[in-house]
């Protein structure tokens, strides 16, 4: 086991690397220059030049990188260029609200779709098989902000029962926290739902088509119990590895979400920090987001083991 | 199954979370203490000297007090300064600064603030740059006492001192304004009405300030940035995460924010109708577009061709697509602020009394070549956003070929810096917008800024005669003389089309109706609001 | 056995009428989608105003869609966005799929290359697609061809991890075997044996390509780092009407009532092809 767990270490680590390499050149050979931005609009030319020679951006690019590495290995991430503090700072204040975020939405999705997908697959081919079918499609069919605004403006404005945005701090209270993050989750989780929701389906499909299931039945054990206990215990690897794959994506990729409801989350400050070529914020982010990648099918791979015995590391 | 139980437990949970919190009261309006407003933009840089965004002005004015002020009547003011004298001869100044002025430290303000603050100052704003091209020296006699030394007669020192907007002379303690003028300072200590908490900051999230309870406010009533500067809640919280137009709207009717600092035009009719919400024009003075070349490339290079511009450049297409709403904007002829000194029509016929036939006419005359025209147009910035079509549209209408190009609006403040040529990421034309004080006079006024490539602002405009004028301005104390000059300055500017001038526009706010207390103003100000 | 499937006629149906629409869009009573005349702004679907052409004439016309705050008509862009979502989707998945073939046969067939490949690829998986899109149209500038790629480069691991896992399996068989023994050069094997086994898993992966890209390009527009303004996408027309979406919600429903049947047909398309082509996968996701 522990051998598994270095050697997946060890070879991730390139990947890292590669990430790394890859973010800081296609940053610094893009057109776009982080001094004039900031400098603003009546700065000239000469304050413009002032400015890359204080944000180090007169060195040459492998100067750059060193200096950016070297920081690294001692666990800084440099400074943003646009905000006047550390990136892990910043990452870190936007980390309670992506997780939550995160977190609220794979719980909903779960829990709506494992129970259908489970159902579909008992009665495969029946009404409710086809009808889960065809509202899965259209779940990853309709773009999350169209959702979104029709969500906000029947429940939230017509209906008056929720906000319309923003986010609480769970420190200012759990039910502020709470009522916020309903509409949020509840638009992002139709994606996943529709998408677990199909996973599930179709492995239980195959789970049921195994042997020990007709010997389940043969043993006389209440329908619930064979497609609990056997049926879906068995399919799981698949089910745990789309979850996996959407936890990973509900850290970085939620941007629309976040800028609908005014989330303040890890996507939208990757979106600003790339248009504001702050390289040191964009390069920390994405470090931070392959990091997170490799650590969740780390743990994926590893929950293999509790869910199949078969599987040995 | 421990798993199965786990589950139905966490959702047992959640049920009764979810349903407890519907039943929440109308937690929404907040506590009366505590105003929450949606600023124009994201707050980034906490320097107002370092960058001339407004939002760091508006940052600034919170935490930092001025020497002078300019009322809404576009009068220059004292605020911190208590009396002062000026020498016959016009070169000595000598100011009394108030008592009770203190740093939010607890240390009292002096001259050697003073001095340092503006020393800082003088290197980064325009203005300043040109009044400290008259300064021999500067000395404080006395802790509260400054004095400035001219090597000759200056026309426009309290101007300067006293000038509302970016950047500010914002007065801070010696030790913070003696960081370079070229590096951002990470100390915020001020003398303002506001304490910047800046363990609270979350950038892209929000920005929270707390009531100086040490401030000493003028006597007289607020007015622009001058007068007393009363503070009648406990916290304001910049909501910086909100930046969705149609969801800040939603969130201000549903209570869930008190302003919004600038709603966008189309959503303004819809607010206006709403029973709780108040739309208000704060500004004395409005805001104007301007079209503006880049005179070292082809096909602007030609005065002839830019004189086809101004021809075709009628005000009222850009300001009914940009604005929209009727009663928000009106044509100007002028390139200062209508409604301010120096504002006059003339010269301005070129533009106002022209029509599309006679720009199809100067452009066939001025040898255009057909060089295409590389028209940039910001796509995050809904306040111009609308401005580069129309213009595109006009100038194809004219007889131009026009390339536009859209991009975000970092992207095009980068390129708007370079002088290449268009294929190697130069530019032909972009469109911005100016609020009343930064273009309402001569020196102020960047566009008319033509010492060219050297230091001109972007476009780098070129013009020896409209140099000596302004150096004429700069030293003339007489009113009537300068207006005069002002008239010459812009005669000329139209002559040769330095840039065009589009028309101006008010951009009110929008609060919920228990905040009162608001004044006329040329900036986002938050003191005297008092929230009922 | 194709058109018997349910699936592959209705989504397959559906697309063909969409390419209809796409390319008969100047016939089917639209104007210059973008010509403008703020006199015409904010028109509810059905109402009539003025739009000027390019020669200063005006003209009256009939939104059906409605104007959006510029005073464009909502139904010309509507209908000539359908080019560009339909034209984006499939230039996207024949890039996402050449090149991951390319880089999957490279990465089946020779040993050396396996490792350093597959490491890059998860490079590239390891960020989110969205903002991996993002970046490249911010870095590059929004044009069309900058979009293309910046939405298909996200697909291209996926499409290479599939084309090499065939690889790997195919190569073992006695036939392929065999042809190696007799000497027959790699690239005929890879041609005459290996692609063909490819085609059917590829082409139910490239429509949902299809599918993802269309989305993409939306969201793109939507957060103002897509196509040119000028090129009407239904993106942009949404992102164009989020502002007033209280007030005209024609300027996101039309355009999103488009967007998610399209995306909607593709997918259902994929469906039926997968059921058909491979029904070993039928039984899969």
């Amino acid at each position: 086991m522990y051998t598994f767990l270095l050697r997946r270490i060890l070879s991730t680590l390139p990947v890292l690397v590669i990430v790394a390499v890859l973010v800081f050149l296609v940053l610094r050979l893009a057109p776009g220059d982080p001094a004039a931005i900031l400098a603003g609009d009546a700065a000239s030319t000469e304050q413009i030049a002032r400015i890359r020679v204080q944000l180090g951006l007169d060195k040459p690019i492998v100067a750059q990188f060193a200096i950016w590495a070297g920081n690294l290995l001692s666990g800084d991430l440099g400074e943003s260029f646009y905000y006047k503090m550390k990136v892990t700072t910043l990452i870190g204040q936007r980390l309670e609200p992506t997780l939550a975020l995160a977190t609220l939405t794979i719980l909903v999705a779960v829990l709506v779709a494992v129970p259908l997908g489970v159902a579909a697959a008992w009665r495969f081919g029946g009404w409710f098989d086809r009808a889960l079918m065809g509202f899965s499609v259209l779940g990853f069919s309709v773009p999350v902000f169209v959702l979104a605004y029709i969500l906000i403006y029947v429940v939230s404005l017509k209906l008056g029962l929720l906000p319309v945005q923003g986010y609480r701090r769970i420190g200012d209270g759990f039910w502020p926290f709470l009522r916020h993050l309903i509409l949020p989750s509840v638009t992002l989780s139709v994606i996943y739902i529709a998408l677990i929701a199909r996973v599930t389906r179709a492995s239980v499909l195959e789970a049921l088509g195994e042997d020990y299931i007709r010997t389940a039945r043969a043993k006389g054990l209440t329908e619930l119990r064979v497609l609990v206990r056997h049926a879906l215990a068995n399919a799981a690897v698949p089910i745990v590895t789309v979850v996996g794959i959407g936890i990973a994506l509900l850290i970085g990729g939620v941007v629309v979400t976040e800028s609908v409801y005014a989330i303040p989350g890890l996507g939208r400050l990757t979106v600003d920090a790339v248009l504001a070529r702050d390289f040191p914020t964009v390069q920390g982010l994405i470090l931070f987001f392959s990091f997170t990648y490799v650590l969740v099918n780390l743990l994926i791979d590893l929950s293999y083991v509790f869910l199949d015995p078969r599987i040995r590391y | 199954m421990p798993i199965k139980r786990a589950i139905a437990g966490a959702a047992a949970v959640l049920t009764t979370a979810a349903i407890l919190g519907f039943g929440g009261a109308a937690r929404a309006q907040g506590d009366t203490k505590t105003l929450r407003v949606v600023p124009h933009s994201n707050l980034a840089v906490l320097d107002p000297i370092w960058t001339t965004a407004y939002i760091s002005r508006n940052h600034g004015y919170m935490i930092y007090d001025t020497l002078f002020g300019t009322d809404e009547k576009s009068q220059i003011k004292p605020q911190m300064v208590d009396t002062w004298t000026e020498s016959p001869d016009h070169r000595l100044w000598t100011f009394k600064l108030r008592k009770g002025l203190e740093f939010h430290d607890g240390k009292p303000v002096t001259g050697e603030d003073v001095i340092a603050s503006l020393a800082r100052w003088g290197k980064r704003d325009s203005m300043g740059v040109a009044l400290f091209g008259f300064v021999d020296r500067m000395d404080t006699p006395a802790p509260d006492t400054f004095r400035i030394f001219l090597r000759e007669p200056c026309g426009f020192v309290l101007e300067a001192l006293g000038k509302p907007s970016s950047n500010v002379p914002f007065i801070m303690p010696k030790r913070v304004a003696e960081t370079d003028a070229f590096k951002q300072i990470d100390d915020y200590t001020g003398s303002g009405p506001y304490i910047f908490k800046k363990d609270e900051f979350k950038p892209g999230d929000k920005a929270v300030y707390v009531k100086n309870p040490k401030y000493v406010p003028r006597k007289e009533p607020p007015s622009g940035s001058t007068g007393g500067k009363h503070v009648y809640v406990d916290r304001v919280e910049m909501n910086l995460a909100l930046r969705d137009a149609q969801a800040q709207v939603n969130a201000l009717q549903k209570g869930e924010v008190d302003i919004i600092e600038q709603p966008a035009f189309p959503l303004i009719p819809a607010l206006k109708k709403d029973p709780n919400i108040v739309v208000y024009n704060y500004s004395p003075v409005p805001l104007q577009f301007m079209a503006r070349f880049n005179h070292l490339l082809k096909p602007f290079d030609n005065p002839k061709v830019r004189q086809a511009v101004e021809a075709a450049f009628a005000q009222e297409p850009f300001l009914r697509a940009q604005v929209g709403v009727k009663e928000l904007y009106k044509t100007c002829p002028s390139m200062f602020t209508c409604g301010t000194p120096y504002a006059s029509a003339f010269g301005s016929e070129i533009q106002s009394k022209s029509n599309m036939k006679k720009a199809q006419e100067l452009l066939k005359a001025s040898g255009y070549d057909g060089t295409p025209v590389l028209l940039m147009k910001p796509t995050d910035l809904a306040a111009i956003d609308k401005l580069p079509d129309v213009a595109a549209q006009l100038l194809r209408q004219a007889g131009f070929k026009v390339d536009l190009q859209a991009m975000d609006w970092n992207t095009l403040v980068g390129r708007r810096a370079k002088k290449d040529p268009v294929d190697k990421g130069g530019w032909n034309m972009f469109l911005t917008a100016w609020q009343g004080p930064d273009i309402w006079n001569p020196i102020a006024n960047a566009a008319l800024d033509t010492r060219g490539e050297q230091s001109g602002w972007f476009g780098w405009a070129k013009d020896d005669k409209i140099v000596a004028l302004r150096n004429q301005f700069m030293r003339e104390t007489d009113i009537g003389k300068k207006k005069k000059l002002a008239e010459q300055i812009q005669a000329r500017a139209f002559e040769i089309g330095t840039h065009v001038p589009l028309g101006e526009f008010d951009s009110p706010l929008a609060a919920r109706k228990n905040i009162s207390g608001f004044f006329r103003q040329t900036g986002n100000f938050y003191w005297n609001l008092k929230k009922n | 056995m194709l058109l018997g499937n349910w699936s592959v006629r209705i989504g397959g149906g559906a697309l063909v009428l969409l390419l209809v629409i796409a390319l008969a869009a100047p016939w089917l009573g639209t104007v210059d989608p973008t010509l403008f005349d703020a006199a015409s702004r904010d028109l509810r679907p059905g109402e009539v105003g003025e739009i000027t052409n390019l020669d200063g004439e005006t003209m009256k016309h009939v939104f059906l869609m409605g104007s959006d705050s510029l005073g464009r008509d909502v139904y010309s862009r509507v209908m000539y966005g359908t080019r560009v979502s339909l034209l984006v989707g499939l230039l996207c998945a024949l890039l996402a799929l050449s090149i991951g073939i390319v880089c999957g046969l490279a990465a089946g067939y020779l040993r050396w290359l396996d490792g350093t490949l597959m490491r890059f690829m998860d490079g590239v998986m390891a960020i989110p697609a969205i903002l991996v899109a993002i970046t490249l149209v911010a870095i590059l500038r929004g044009s069309l061809a900058t979009v293309i790629m910046a939405i298909a480069i996200p697909e291209i691991p996926r499409v290479t991890r599939l084309v090499r896992s065939l690889v790997l399996s195919i190569r073992e068989e006695p036939y392929v075997e065999a042809a190696v023994a007799l000497g027959t050069p790699a690239w005929k094997i890879m041609l005459g044996h290996i692609l063909p086994n490819c085609i059917a898993p590829l082409v139910v992966q490239g429509t949902y390509i299809v599918a993802f890209s269309i989305l993409v390009e939306a969201i793109l527009s939507f957060l103002g780092v897509g196509l040119p303004p000028d090129i009407p996408t239904w993106g942009n027309v949404m992102s164009e009407g989020r502002a007033q979406f209280n007030d005209y919600p024609h300027n996101i429903f039309f355009p999103g009532v488009f967007l998610a049947v399209t995306v909607l047909s593709v997918n259902i398309l994929g469906d039926g092809l997968r059921d058909t082509l491979d029904p070993k996968m039928a039984k899969r996701v």
